[in-house]
């Protein structure tokens, strides 16, 4: 675990991706210290400071009722990364254990389980996305819900492709022939296995996810307000462009930041693990 | 005349396909006594494996095989045995070694945890400490003088010939009736193989344990076995004690067998047709002095 630290710290790029990812935590995790004016995430108004550029106290401007625009980027950062763990806390175990028993079973198991997975990753995923929030309330919860529909489908894929070839492996065989059940090869012995590539693209995919959440916000299908939401802030700002610019320019930025530094992890994840086999 | 630990009777094996029944097996018969080293011999694709499979009750789980004849393990069909049944079995009363060591340890785990799970099946109890007794004891037993270390290193921090050792050690922890033994060591090199089968040899006489060796290369199998059957397209064509199958080999394939080992001294490789019509000639059996044949 250390080691893999001071590998990551090493190389620059992921040395930036591990900065601005640990800025964006703990900017979520203690929002309400950091935070200038708290009290901005929620509905308030101030009309005598309102739609004004960036200007101390103001570091990223105001918005058009008054608020603080540095503050709700915080409080919005809260919300996406709670979206982002809540959504892969559901979709990798879904789509793990589909992969798993697709690919260790076989035949008619494989070819349901399968075939169920392509019929959702042939519907775009945004347009997937946008069709159950169409269907639903536009709630967190139901936005959560939404982008998890869509995004179990990689992990079986990716599982499933993993166990075909770890299926095969002469551990598999030996744990077979002294008798393990099927559970305990599916889960303690390939399963394990396959921990590299789940962790590396469950990173990279925390940044897509918090893209993704934003658009379906942007197109005002997500988050609603009076909660801060990246997503939502770009579709109000962009109204106002070029003269206001701030409301939208530091929002995108503030998206762009973190599925930025989430990749740079994840490509150095990748390489981690792919150097250790 | 004790129960013998394996005897299979004329067991066929074939599988259906959508076109067509293929059979793999035509009928082979095969007994190991308690404590006998039985080695099956043959070139790949003679119906080595299969039956090894069939033995430890892998190939009945598969749809599309058909298996008739009776494979009595220590007075037990197998057939009369549910498959759950037949589980239990596996990893205590029989369990394997593979070709290539390396591979069969699950690359995630250290040794230490590996054998704590194999001697969980004979005692889902067994706590880490008395694991670690039980299998350092057998660690040292084949040679491994520093178990604390090779405990805690993952396979890949192992040379081959460790992880031989590891998984004969792992095999023999619980006492099983039977080893399969499938072309051991044929993934390592010469010197390493030699010290293994030797260690091999020796505990599983210690343990008075009955081992189907499974091999196509005949030298190993002399130093080896009790006595050998040679199976050649699905059908053993010459069974014997070892020495007498080795001085005066009675059937056609058999000589063939022999002749295409390289000798050290060179003298080239003979020629051997792909189907000679002496290969189907009826079974030689060598009547051993101990009177089962």
């Amino acid at each position: 675990m250390r080691r893999a630290f001071a590998i990551l710290a090493s190389n620059p790029l992921s040395l930036l991706g591990l900065i601005l990812i640990g800025i964006i935590l703990i900017c979520a995790i203690f929002a309400d210290f950091i935070a200038p004016f708290p009290e901005h995430r929620g509905a308030v108004v101030d009309f005598a400071n309102f739609n004004q550029a960036p200007r101390w106290p103001h570091l990223m401007g105001t918005d058009l009722v008054g608020r603080d625009l540095f503050s709700r980027v915080i409080y919005a950062y809260r919300i996406s990364l709670i979206l982002g763990v809540v959504v892969l806390g559901i979709a990798v175990p879904v789509g793990v254990t589909v992969g798993l028993i697709a690919g260790y079973f076989g035949r008619y198991t494989e070819f349901a389980l399968m075939r169920v997975t392509d019929v959702f990753l042939s519907i775009p995923p945004l347009v997937l996305a946008m069709s159950i929030m169409g269907v639903l309330e536009p709630t967190l919860i139901n936005g959560m819900l939404a982008v998890t529909a869509m995004w179990w489908p990689w992990y079986a894929r990716l599982v499933y492709n993993m166990t075909r070839g770890e299926k095969e492996e002469g551990y598999v065989l030996a744990a077979e022939v002294i008798g393990a059940s099927r559970l305990h090869v599916m889960f303690r012995e390939i399963l394990p296995n396959c921990f590299p590539s789940i962790i590396t693209k469950m990173t990279l995919d925390l940044g897509f996810i918090i893209l993704i959440a934003s658009s379906l916000s942007f197109l005002g299908l997500g988050v609603q307000p009076p909660t801060p939401d990246l997503g939502s802030m770009v579709a109000d700002g962009a109204k106002y462009l070029p003269d206001s610019w701030w409301l939208t320019i530091f929002p995108s930025l503030a998206i762009l930041v973190a599925v930025f530094g989430f990749n740079l992890i994840g490509d150095a994840l990748r390489e981690l693990f792919g150097a250790d086999q | 005349m004790t129960v013998p630990t394996l005897d299979i009777r004329d067991l066929r094996l074939g599988f259906k396909t959508y076109e067509a029944y293929i059979e793999v097996l035509h009928g082979i018969s095969l007994s190991i006594a308690p404590g006998e080293r039985v080695a099956l011999v043959g070139e790949s694709g003679s119906g080595k494996s299969v039956t090894a499979r069939i033995v430890l009750g892998l190939l009945q789980l598969l749809r599309s095989a058909r298996i008739s004849g009776s494979v009595v393990f220590e007075g037990r069909d197998l057939d009369r045995l549910s498959a759950r049944e037949r589980r239990r079995l596996r990893g205590t009363r029989m369990t394997m070694v593979f070709q290539d060591p390396t591979s069969s340890l699950n690359p995630v785990y250290r040794i230490g945890t590996q054998f704590h799970e194999v001697l969980k099946r004979a005692d889902p109890a067994m706590n880490e400490r008395a694991a670690r007794e039980r299998a350092a004891q057998m660690l040292l037993e084949v040679s491994i003088d520093d178990p604390d270390r090779v405990f805690e290193s993952y396979p890949f921090q192992l040379s081959g010939g460790m992880n031989q050792r590891v998984m004969i050690a792992m095999a023999l922890a619980n006492e099983p009736a039977l080893l399969i033994a499938d072309e051991p060591g044929t993934a390592l090199d010469v010197t390493v193989q030699a010290q293994t089968l030797k260690l091999m040899r020796e505990l599983v006489e210690h343990h008075h344990t009955s081992v189907l060796f499974i091999s196509h290369n005949l030298g190993v199998v002399r130093e080896f076995a009790d006595r050998v059957y040679v199976i050649y397209k699905g059908r053993i064509v010459e069974q014997g004690p070892c020495a007498s199958v080795f001085e005066r080999p009675g059937h056609a394939y058999t000589r063939a067998l022999m002749a295409a080992v390289p000798r050290i001294t060179g003298g080239g490789l003979p020629d051997i047709g792909d189907e000679p019509r002496d290969f189907s000639q009826p079974l030689v059996v060598h009547e051993s002095r101990g009177g089962h044949a």
